[in-house]
């Protein structure tokens, strides 16, 4: 076995690169729930790709077709349920783990110097996500799967002077078609998921680079051992930190098997009712919808009203609110990183920046007129609809958590940070 | 400070959860009395399928050998579920050409593989419940759950006809109370001047089954269209309970290992 190993090493640096990257890679000890959500996104990834493969061997990216090959992936393939059912799950689950893994970093501000990059990078694998899931969602060719894209796809059609022709480039086609689904299919099995896998390679890179944030939000780097020159609040990684995230993971496969063999529909939001329909393109469904990690931004591009002829403004906003996030590690001016040592401004504007997100995405699968209207009396409101103003001033919230930041993380009364990681 | 902004949280989402619910509006849908293990019931919805709602419906995904699944062998199939020439390994197709229905109805009759994914089975025992007579439609049925529906109501012979029975009331608390009251397919509607009427069923002519016969025949096709919609779900449920029992074993060594390896980490 030894002997291999030299042979290898000689030629590749297989030891090497275990050592530095995995065996003496040195993570702070005092890692919490929330750092469980970055090797589970990991786990996910491989899921999706490995489920992917084998729903492709049976799917046929075919307008006449795909509906049919998907049921028959349910029925005559043998297990084809099961790999049908990990993969729309895993869909949603890696979403869930994302905003997790993303509300880590807001809590301990893991997007702080020296962690610019980093945090930038999970940016991009977000947004890659995104398109990942938007490509992937039309392949069952089911009725929402075809609106949803009709939809997202006009969202490009409000840009001023190119909009047609830019949304007539991305479909290939005057609508959503057979053309349309062909190169989804390729973006959704070839393209995005390259994309997503250099850019997890790269962040993992800077991660391993910069070290690993803590809940305590202190570099252990800066306090070493002066015999070992290892950090003293640090462990290696493995086996400390594989042995613990083996337990995140079986637990987190406990919840994933749950979903997949005993409610694999998600209550209608894994997947929708109305997908069980075969696409129409000559019946627009009375409420389109899309699957619910997208939904907040959803929310948004229906509270911002038509301004000049244009629903451009709303395009803007939706945009907007992902854009910003890239802005976090130099928007945010605290002394300190962590919210353990943050003061109540901080506190307050983040229990507010999630509720926001929650109800948003609660309003972005609902009609607007779900609440009703408000009564004539009201004054300035009218008979507005009372979500579309809610959602109005969530959006607002939303868009200041991010805006103010600069001045509050400032102003915010902040605790002494210890010197060493504490419990 | 945490628990307070959690606490905060639940509260709003389960006030707005609260709004999601208040707002539901349509028939109060009766909950179909279906068991997905019941091999007799599904047999029953199996035949009550193949006789009353093939002429024009297909169910293309479904394979007439899959029926195996419910305790019947390929030659009880041949013999009692195959009308037609088709082969065991063949789709259950209808007969009827999809131009023809299109031309007779105005709507091809649609597919009902997964129909039980889309409508939910509550959904479709009610609107099977839901036909009455109404002379102004161009079938002369029309439909309490689904109204203005181009299907006639097939099975009038057995259910006999219904009739709808209106009535009025002074405000929307009074209806409302009448249409849980009524503890059957009930519809408030706000009539134009401010009134509410509530909309009900009544037998007006028998059929040749009495109400509960045709609420368990309904039942029964309701249960066998839930399983076409996913053939595999009783293996799934099966298969997911080995998983759970692998996983909770994998958990408690995966548990102490970790707590071994960490014993000295303070």
């Amino acid at each position: 076995m030894q002997k291999v190993l030299n042979w290898i090493d000689d030629r590749f640096p297989l030891t090497a690169l275990w050592k530095s990257q995995v065996s003496e890679y040195y993570a702070p000890k005092n890692f919490n729930f929330w750092y469980f959500f970055g090797s589970l996104a990991l786990v996910i990834l491989v899921m999706q790709i490995v489920t992917g493969i084998f729903l492709t061997m049976n799917y046929k990216p075919d307008a006449t077709k795909a509906f049919e090959s998907v049921e028959y992936i349910m029925r005559d393939v043998p297990g084809g349920w099961f790999i049908r059912y990990a993969h729309s799950t895993g869909a949603s689950a890696f979403f869930i783990v994302i905003y997790l893994h993303m509300f880590r970093a807001l809590l301990y501000g893991s997007y702080r110097k020296p962690r610019e990059l980093l945090w930038i990078v999970g940016c991009f694998i977000y947004l890659a996500l995104m398109a990942e899931a938007f490509f992937g969602y039309l392949l069952p060719w089911g009725q929402m799967s075809y609106w949803g894209a009709q939809v997202i796809v006009n969202l490009f059609s409000t840009v001023p002077v190119i909009g047609d022709d830019l949304g007539t480039w991305i479909r290939g086609d005057y609508t959503v078609s057979d053309v349309t689904l062909n190169r989804f299919f390729a973006f959704h099995v070839i393209a995005v998921p390259l994309a997503l896998l250099i850019l997890v390679a790269v962040h993992l890179t800077a991660l391993h680079e910069v070290g690993s944030n803590n809940p305590d939000g202190i570099e252990i780097k800066d306090k070493l051992d002066p015999k070992t020159g290892h950090p003293l609040d640090g462990i290696p990684f493995h086996p400390y930190y594989t042995v613990k995230d083996l337990v995140g993971v079986v637990v987190f496969l406990a919840l994933f098997a749950i979903v997949v063999f005993f409610w694999p529909d998600g209550g209608g939001y894994f997947l929708e009712a109305n997908n069980f329909l075969p696409a129409n393109p000559l019946q627009t469904p009375v409420h389109i919808a899309p699957v619910w990690y997208f939904t907040p931004f959803y929310a948004m591009l229906r509270a911002v009203p038509s301004m000049m002829n244009s629903q451009f403004w709303g395009v803007l906003v939706m945009g907007a609110a992902v854009v910003i996030l890239f802005f976090m590690p130099w928007l945010d001016r605290s002394p300190v990183k962590s919210i353990r040592y943050k003061g109540s401004l901080y506190k307050g504007w983040l229990a507010a920046f999630v509720i926001s997100f929650l109800i948003l995405g609660y309003l972005g699968v609902v009609p607007v007129t779900v609440w009703g209207q408000f009564s004539e009396k009201v004054p300035l409101l009218g008979t507005a609809d009372k979500a579309t103003v809610l959602a109005r001033i969530l959006t607002v919230v939303y868009f200041l958590f991010f805006l103010l930041m600069p001045w509050y993380s400032v102003r915010d009364k902040t605790k002494p940070v210890p010197d060493r990681v504490t419990g | 400070m945490m628990n307070a902004i959690t606490k905060g949280l639940c509260i709003v989402l389960l006030a707005v959860a609260g709004s999601a619910l208040a707002n539901e509006g349509g028939v109060r849908l009766e909950p179909a009395p279906t068991a997905r293990l019941d091999n007799e019931s599904l047999q029953r919805g199996a035949r009550n399928f193949v006789n009353y709602c093939m002429g024009c419906h297909s169910a293309q995904f479904m394979r007439y050998s899959r029926l195996t699944d419910l305790g019947l062998t390929e030659k009880q199939i041949q013999d009692n579920l195959i009308l037609g020439n088709a082969k065991i390994g063949s789709p259950m197709l209808s007969a009827m050409p999809r131009a023809d229905g299109a031309a007779w109805f105005g709507v091809s009759p649609p597919d009902l593989s997964v129909v039980a994914r889309v409508r939910g089975k509550d959904w479709l025992y009610s609107y099977l419940l839901a036909f009455y007579r109404d002379e102004k439609s161009t079938t002369g049925w029309n439909n309490l759950v689904f109204p203005g529906v181009a299907m006639p109501h097939v099975l009038w012979k057995l259910q006999g006809t219904q009739k709808l029975v209106e009535t009025e009331y002074e405000d929307l608390e009074k209806a409302e109370a009448a249409e849980i009251a009524a503890k059957a397919l009930a519809l408030a509607e706000r009539l134009p001047g401010g009134k509410y009427a509530v909309k009900t069923l009544a037998i007006d002519q028998a059929g040749s089954q009495s109400s509960v016969e045709y609420r368990h025949f309904a039942a029964d096709l309701v249960n066998f269209l839930d399983y076409i919609a996913e053939p595999a779900r009783n293996q799934r449920i099966n298969i997911g309970l080995i998983v759970m029992i692998y996983l909770g074993v994998l958990f408690v060594f995966a548990y102490f290992l970790k707590r071994a390896y960490w014993k000295d980490i303070h």
